[in-house]
């Protein structure tokens, strides 16, 4: 087979990884790719990047392909998420001076508690200023999800502000702002550095947010049929290879490069295993689906999570609910996952949409060829969103 | 809309932010301000009322000038477009360049025009000086190899330099490698053995 090159862009994140394993370890090669990984400064360019045609495919916020498929920021295109590349990974850290008062004030939250820590935030002195890497991402949404069902006015007590994740750990420190969430390693260099600490994993909030995509244009992925089976299946098999556990030290070591992310393999060994260190003294705690890469269909984009994105975003800015929804779900590209990893073994579910927040525990479901076990995806509140009825 | 033009740049290198403001009062009378920290940048560009702002692609605050496209706020300036939307080439330049521009809405498009030509221009130029400055760097880092394993040969096998220096050339040619990576493999092997 003929080897063709293919231009991905990613974040120097820890979720990178299903990229950079299937460059590093060969995927991307079996599938007769040459992945050129070009590294971006910021999500911005890297979008502009994407739709520009400097790069064929992207590791994306889920939230982005969203957002351009509802008009919101960037150059209009329509973008496609044809796999969602990790579940989770987020972390929410609090400046020293506001884990001060928690703690003075006998309110330090448990570490997986989001209610109580919601409450704890809700209960301080407004507005809350928050750092988010960019306006459209898992962070805001969960975010706004949570602190508003907290009883935060999040209108008015809440402001929130996008700041690089490289620079997260210097804004919290210099007190820019009084809190973040961010994915990691950028919540676990904060802590080494000793500019703040760690108050919640997002996945507390929500236990299966789809955190980033593989993101590509639809006109390219129309005409480039062939190249998109590839690149899915490539990037596939290093999800499910990242998905052993006894392969974190190895993906830790190579993610540390400094082509890639340039951190300790000690500190993205973190993210992986799960065994966050939270505050400045030492203390850990260790978060279960802390990143996922391939268990529970991790990486089958379901219409439904598209929905509950476009519905949240559409709340936000003041779109029509449903019909933001419709559009948003055509975005999860399920149709090309089915096609083109259903012939490798992938797990394949009987149907692209699902009740988010429904499942309490990992629960057997229906699939083409017999079932698969689907990890939990409550919600903190216990609130069940319905594609259906997106305007709930 | 006034005559004269507000226009923000973000730039934290004091010589670059000079440059690009000499090319662009070539353009026509501008009031050019800049910013050079990171903090406070969309505050900043919010009181400072902008119709353009200039910044490098490799900034990673570009995404909370971004963000500021959404700024739905009266209090706020709708920094409502990446360079202009209806010149997909201009843009194209833009972003090849390295420059990302933030346009107000409205701003007729031949206002922008000169502008961004003259920030391309500059850009291509810095570009081109940081790959100079780039190649200089690695000579130098060459030079400083190949005199290392020069010193090594002449105390081995009591060379002049001259002989050293043709020994290495000729074991390079004859392996069809770069006179650099012969050196540095005999100074890697040298630092092995003592």
């Amino acid at each position: 087979m003929r080897t063709l090159p293919l231009s991905v862009g990613f974040m120097p994140l820890v979720d990178a990884a299903p990229l950079i394993v299937a460059h590093e370890l060969g995927f991307a090669e079996e599938e007769g790719l040459a992945l050129n990984l070009q590294s971006a400064p910021s999500w911005s360019t890297l979008r502009d990047r994407l739709i520009l045609g400097q790069i064929e495919a992207a590791h994306m916020l889920s939230p982005v392909p969203v957002a351009m498929a509802l008009g919101l920021g960037g150059l209009p295109t329509q973008l496609d998420a044809l796999s969602v590349l990790s579940i989770n990974g987020n972390v929410i850290g609090i400046s020293n001076a506001l884990a001060d008062q928690l703690s003075n004030a006998a309110k330090t939250p448990d570490f997986l508690d989001a209610t109580a820590a919601g409450q704890a935030l809700a209960g301080l002195k407004a507005p809350l200023r928050v750092g988010v890497p960019f306006p459209f991402s898992m962070h805001a949404e969960l975010l706004h999800y949570w602190l508003a069902a907290s009883g935060l006015n999040t209108a008015q007590a809440l402001d929130v502000r996008t700041i690089p994740p490289p620079l997260m750990a210097d804004a919290i420190a210099t007190g820019e702002v009084d809190a973040f969430c961010v994915g990691e390693p950028w919540g676990s260099i904060t802590v080494e550095n000793g500019g703040g600490a760690l108050l919640l994993p997002g996945a507390a909030i929500w236990q299966f947010a789809p955190e980033k995509v593989l993101a590509v244009r639809r006109d390219w992925a129309n005409a480039e049929d062939d190249l998109t089976g590839r690149l899915m299946r490539a990037v596939w098999k290093a999800g499910r290879w990242l998905g052993q556990p006894d392969k974190r030290t190895t993906a830790a070591d190579i993610l540390g490069w400094p082509e890639y992310l340039g951190v300790s393999t000690e500190i993205i060994e973190r993210a992986f295993s799960g065994d966050l260190l939270i505050n400045a003294r030492g203390k850990s705690r260790h978060v279960p689906r802390m990143m996922e890469f391939y268990d529970g269909a991790a990486t089958f984009p379901w219409k439904s999570q598209g929905a509950w994105i476009g519905a949240r975003m559409a709340a936000r800015f003041g779109l029509d609910r449903a019909a933001s929804a419709t559009k948003a779900a055509a975005v999860f590209r399920s149709d090309l996952y089915r096609r083109h990893l259903g012939p490798l073994g992938a797990d394949l579910p009987a149907a692209s949409k699902k009740l988010e927040g429904a499942l309490s525990g990992s629960t057997t479901a229906a699939t083409d060829s017999g079932h698969l076990i689907l990890g939990p995806d409550r919600f903190f509140d216990g609130q069940v969103f319905d594609p259906s009825h997106p305007e709930c | 809309m006034p005559d004269k033009l507000s226009i923000l740049i973000v730039e934290p290198d004091k010589t670059r932010a000079e440059a690009i403001i000499d090319s662009l009062a070539e353009t026509g009378d501008h009031h050019i301000r800049v910013l050079s920290g990171s903090t406070g940048l969309a505050r900043s560009v919010a009181e400072l009322n902008p119709d353009l702002v200039l910044l490098d692609m490799a900034n990673p605050s570009r995404d909370a000038i971004d963000a500021l496209t959404l700024a739905s706020s009266p209090l706020e300036r709708p920094v409502a477009m990446f360079v202009d939307r209806s010149d997909d080439s201009l843009t194209k330049a833009a972003i090849e360049a390295g420059v990302s521009a933030y346009v107000v809405d409205g701003m007729q498009p031949d206002r922008i025009k000169p502008i961004l030509d003259a920030a391309i221009a500059r850009f291509h130029m810095f570009s081109r000086m940081r790959s100079e400055l780039e190649a200089t760097k690695r000579a130098l880092e060459e030079r400083k190899i190949i005199d290392r394993a020069k010193g090594i040969l002449m105390r081995a096998r009591n060379m002049s330099e001259d002989e050293a220096y043709a020994l290495i050339r000729k074991t390079a040619m004859s392996q069809g490698k770069k006179i650099a990576d012969v050196s540095q493999a005999l100074v890697t092997a040298s630092e092995l053995l003592t």
